[in-house]
């Protein structure tokens, strides 16, 4: 090792030569973005090994792979062509923690039966009929009911088997997909903020039924909605109809993509591959966006009103709507589902993120100006953009909202502020047209996650701990001493606090040795913390955090199950004797059934669960920015590749 | 001699301290200096002071340890529940987190009646209890037809007969008239189905696993949909089929098998 002997007090590790034969001198391999390669060495080492489809050999194998981070065991699927090889939501390597939360997430949604084929296809990756009901125990047509709700929801697709065309169909579960239900208040909230009662009600709609058509939600939306008003009046369907077209012209909803033929020609939505009329089914399943007619309505006329539902014969009238839907009207618009575009909301939830930051950072002027930066890059910006189209200052200027007006060198005032300002939100790309300007989403999303970070390590540790993670982030790597001193805190309260951290994995620990033999007393010992693989971390902590969440509300409810099948019955009793006209004291008779104590103990029942859901929503807003840190360096890191390696 | 080469690798301080120690008998001497050396050999590679008390293979300043505060020692596994030194942030109220809440427990609730949520095949008591009957009026749209042309074909139910019809078309005239639920005449159809039935199965081939799972699925899907009138059901559902076999079969199935 070519290396120059130590001088006197130099404590950097830059002297030491980057080429070093040692493997410990430099990240470990588990955060040198190894993750980053996982997929390919992942494809290459399975594309080759024909293994039998064991789920344990599969766990084997993968273990020796992998490295295991945190003591949490990453599972992988088989990647074989290239059906299996998709990005995005089915993501080869789900950690226990994830499909504990799937798992728990379907078993409330969807019932058992489905939990456990969902959970069986979580772990097991890509698998077909048989094989499902084998190891399940599950009849043959449980299963199939299962894969259907499964596959009506997006959450599991199918594809041709491994050995080609012939094969039996395989089915894979997406574990990103199912961790969405947790969002669903979120996307209907929006909704309702941006459309109106009438794009909730259909994004509600289009939510529970995974797809549908145009005209079934229109029908079902107005009726609902007809239900809800005054006597005598009814919702027009023009009404839900126009509010449909705003959802699909913004990009909330969109069509399912077509389903490739198996075994026949690829249709050719895919733009990438040219496809061949011989090519099997090879080239990766069309995704929602790749079809051009994704945004576009289909050219229906639904006029009508909303029915109003008689509670006496609800079932009838039911069963008689849907007797007409199946008989005679076929609006024209067969075949074209619709489904909600996760991806549109998520770029609005980070927009909101933004503005919020830089609201509570700045001011409100600043915020709006970000804010109408943001609405006029709608449409230019693809989702995975590390930044928004350079605008410049005299378009931003004019598309301000008209409440806000400020003059021109106020405004040229508040965006050199906002490049100035060292949260990096908004950047300078060139001077032309006064002055161009970008909004960094990446690195916005980035100093989000780690303000999270902080946040994290501030209330669970108190602030001094915080200053030290704070310090190691932006100074990478100090010895012992060195934090000491910078952070202004006693050395015995220092350490403990680091040491308090190590333990907990937020802080690391990286030896730089100064001898070939890493001898420990001439070894430095450097703190370090690294954004992304904590950022991880934290994320798996949200999973488990989630889950426990859910199952403690289950506990609950399933401890008090008698009272609350009581207070059910009760209620049950009072709305019909209520609906039939009973007299004030028989009223008060039925109500006092429930006693003083059970009226308490219900109260706090309610309390609790109440508390415990509205902390699983909070908590999702997290695993929301944490998410989308770890996606936007994903795609950061896939460019850099492609840019860089040719070979990959 | 062989002393001296021993000694020649140990701190020269102990030995010293041996040949300060042991002035006495050579033959002690030897013995007690070899047993003393030992313990410098390792204590030299320990870092130089040792002899016998407990030293560390590095340096120990370097990590902010010093000899006097050494962090306590572990006994035994952590607490199942660690003390909480910091409580944790309230949640946010608000309006919007109310509607979120609400909005969550109300697709919860919802989304378990929809023919969605798949329910485990519960072995049918031999009355049905009372409950049952309001539970099922709350059930959203009983049944749902994926529409095949997005699924793949084998997860259609699969049917005996050559008319392959989606299962919801087949449901159509049993719903129909199953307006007017007798609960009598349907326990009285459900044992003779189950007199039925068992008669078949002697019949069939098929494992009895399966048969039975798909006739209690049957006698299930019978009872959702509330029978009708008559003693003679226009549909059966026979072994291995799921659903709604062909409505114009009779119901002297014993003879087909």
């Amino acid at each position: 090792m070519t290396e120059e002997p130590m001088r006197g007090n130099r404590r950097s590790f830059r002297h030491l030569p980057q080429n070093s034969t040692n493997s410990d001198v430099g990240p470990p391999a588990y955060q040198r973005g190894w993750s980053a390669n996982i997929p390919s060495c992942n494809a290459q080492l399975f594309g080759k090994i024909n293994l039998p489809v064991s789920a344990e050999i599969r766990c084997v194998v993968a273990l020796a792979i992998t490295c295991v981070w945190d003591s949490e065991v990453v599972l992988r699927g088989f990647s074989r062509n290239s059906f299996h090889d998709l990005k995005g939501c089915f993501a080869k390597h789900m950690t226990a923690q994830e499909v504990r939360l799937c798992g728990l997430l379907l078993q409330e949604h969807f019932g058992e039966v489905v939990e456990r084929i969902g959970t069986h296809l979580l772990r097991g990756g890509a698998q077909n009929l048989r094989t499902i009901a084998n190891e399940t125990n599950t009849p043959l047509d449980l299963v199939k009911k299962s894969l259907c709700v499964l596959v009506q929801h997006g959450a599991c697709e199918f594809g041709s088997g491994r050995r080609g065309p012939g094969s039996p169909v395989e089915y894979r579960a997406s574990c990103e997909r199912v961790l969405r239900v947790l969002r669903y208040p979120r996307y209907i909230y929006t909704a309702k903020t941006l459309y109106g009662d009438t794009g909730e009600l259909i994004v509600e709609e289009v939510l529970q039924r995974g797809h549908m058509t145009m005209s079934n939600t229109v029908k079902t939306v107005a009726d609902r909605l007809t239900h809800n008003m005054e006597e005598g009046r009814s919702m027009e369907y023009s009404e839900v109809v126009s509010a449909f077209s705003k959802l699909v012209e913004t990009h909330f909803l969109q069509r399912c993509p077509p389903v490739a033929e198996m075994g026949t020609a690829a249709t050719s939505t895919t733009p990438a591959t040219p496809s061949t009329p011989a090519a099997p089914a090879s080239t990766s399943p069309p995704t929602a966006e790749s079809n051009p007619d994704c945004y576009k309505l289909p050219h229906v006329t639904l006029i009508g009103r909303g029915k109003r539902r008689r509670s006496s014969d609800d079932s009838e009238e039911q069963r008689g709507g849907k007797k007409a839907k199946m008989d005679s009207e076929s609006c024209g618009d067969e075949g074209i589902y619709w489904l909600v575009n996760f991806e549109r909301f998520h770029q609005h939830f980070r927009d909101q993120a933004i503005i919020s930051a830089v609201a509570s950072k700045l001011d409100q002027t600043s915020s709006e100006i970000v804010r109408t930066m943001l609405r006029m890059s709608e449409v230019t910006t693809t989702q995975t953009a590390a930044y928004t189209q350079p605008l410049s200052a005299n378009e931003i200027f004019r598309s301000l909202p008209p409440n806000y007006s400020i003059s021109r060198p106020i405004l040229d005032q508040y965006l050199s502020l906002l490049v100035d300002d060292p949260m990096e939100f908004v950047g300078k790309s060139g001077d032309s047209g006064g002055g161009m300007y970008v909004v960094n989403l990446q690195r916005a999303l980035a100093n989000l996650a780690r303000a999270t970070l902080e946040s994290v390590v501030q209330e669970r540790f108190g602030s001094r701990s915080a200053r030290i993670f704070r310090l190691l982030l932006r100074k990478r790597h100090l010895e012992q001493k060195q934090v000491e001193d910078f952070a202004m805190i006693p050395a015995k309260e220092a350490k403990d606090m680091l040491y308090t951290l190590l333990s907990e994995n937020l802080v690391q620990l990286q030896e730089i040795p100064k001898t070939p033999d890493h001898a420990p007393s001439r070894t430095f010992y450097l703190y370090t913390v690294n954004q992304l693989p904590t950022a991880r971390l934290l994320l798996q902590h949200c999973y488990k955090t989630v889950a426990n969440l859910i199952e403690r509300r289950l506990f609950e409810t399933k401890e008090n199950k008698r009272l609350l099948e009581k207070s059910q019955r009760i209620e049950a009793i009072l709305a019909s004797l209520q609906a039939s006209g009973a007299e004030p004291e028989q009223l008060t008779e039925v109500e006092e059934m429930i006693t003083a104590p059970e009226r308490q103990q219900l109260e706090a029942l309610r309390h609790h669960i109440n508390k415990l859901d509205s902390t699983e929503n909070q908590v999702d807003e997290t695993v929301f920015l944490l998410e989308s840190y770890i996606f936007s360096t994903k795609t950061k890191r896939e460019r850099g590749r492609e840019g860089g390696e040719p070979g990959g | 001699m062989l002393r001296k080469q021993r000694v020649s690798f140990s701190n020269n301080a102990g030995l010293k301290k041996i040949q300060n120690r042991n002035s006495g008998t050579r033959n002690k001497d030897t013995v007690i200096a070899c047993w003393k050396q030992q313990p410098t050999h390792s204590a030299d590679m320990a870092g130089g002071k040792g002899r016998g008390i407990a030293a560390f293979s590095f340096n120990i300043e370097s990590l902010g340890l010093s000899r006097g505060n050494m962090p306590q020692t572990r006994e035994g596994p952590n607490k199942l529940y660690p003390d909480v030194e910091f409580k944790p942030v309230p949640l946010k109220e608000g309006e919007d987190e109310d509607y979120m809440l609400a909005l969550k427990q109300e697709i919860r609730g919802t989304m378990r009646l929809l023919p969605h949520n798949i329910k485990p095949l519960a072995g049918k008591g031999d009355v049905e209890r009372y409950k049952e009957r309001y539970q099922r009026q709350n059930m959203l749209d009983e049944e749902w037809t994926p529409d095949w042309q997005l699924f793949p074909k084998e997860l259609m139910p699969q049917k005996k007969k050559l008319n392959v019809k989606p299962v919801g078309a087949k449901k159509k005239p049993i719903k129909v008239s199953s307006k007017e639920k007798a609960d009598v005449l349907s326990k009285l159809d459900e044992l003779e189905k189950k007199d039925v039935k068992s008669d078949e199965e002697k019949e069939e081939k098929k494992t009895t696993e399966e048969g039975e799972e798909e006739e209690i699925e049957g006698e299930e899907l019978e009872e959702e949909e509330l029978e009708e009138e008559n003693d003679y059901i226009a549909s059966y559902f026979e072994d291995g089929d799921d659903f709604g076999a062909g409505s114009d079969e009779n119901m002297d199935e014993g003879a087909t098998y």
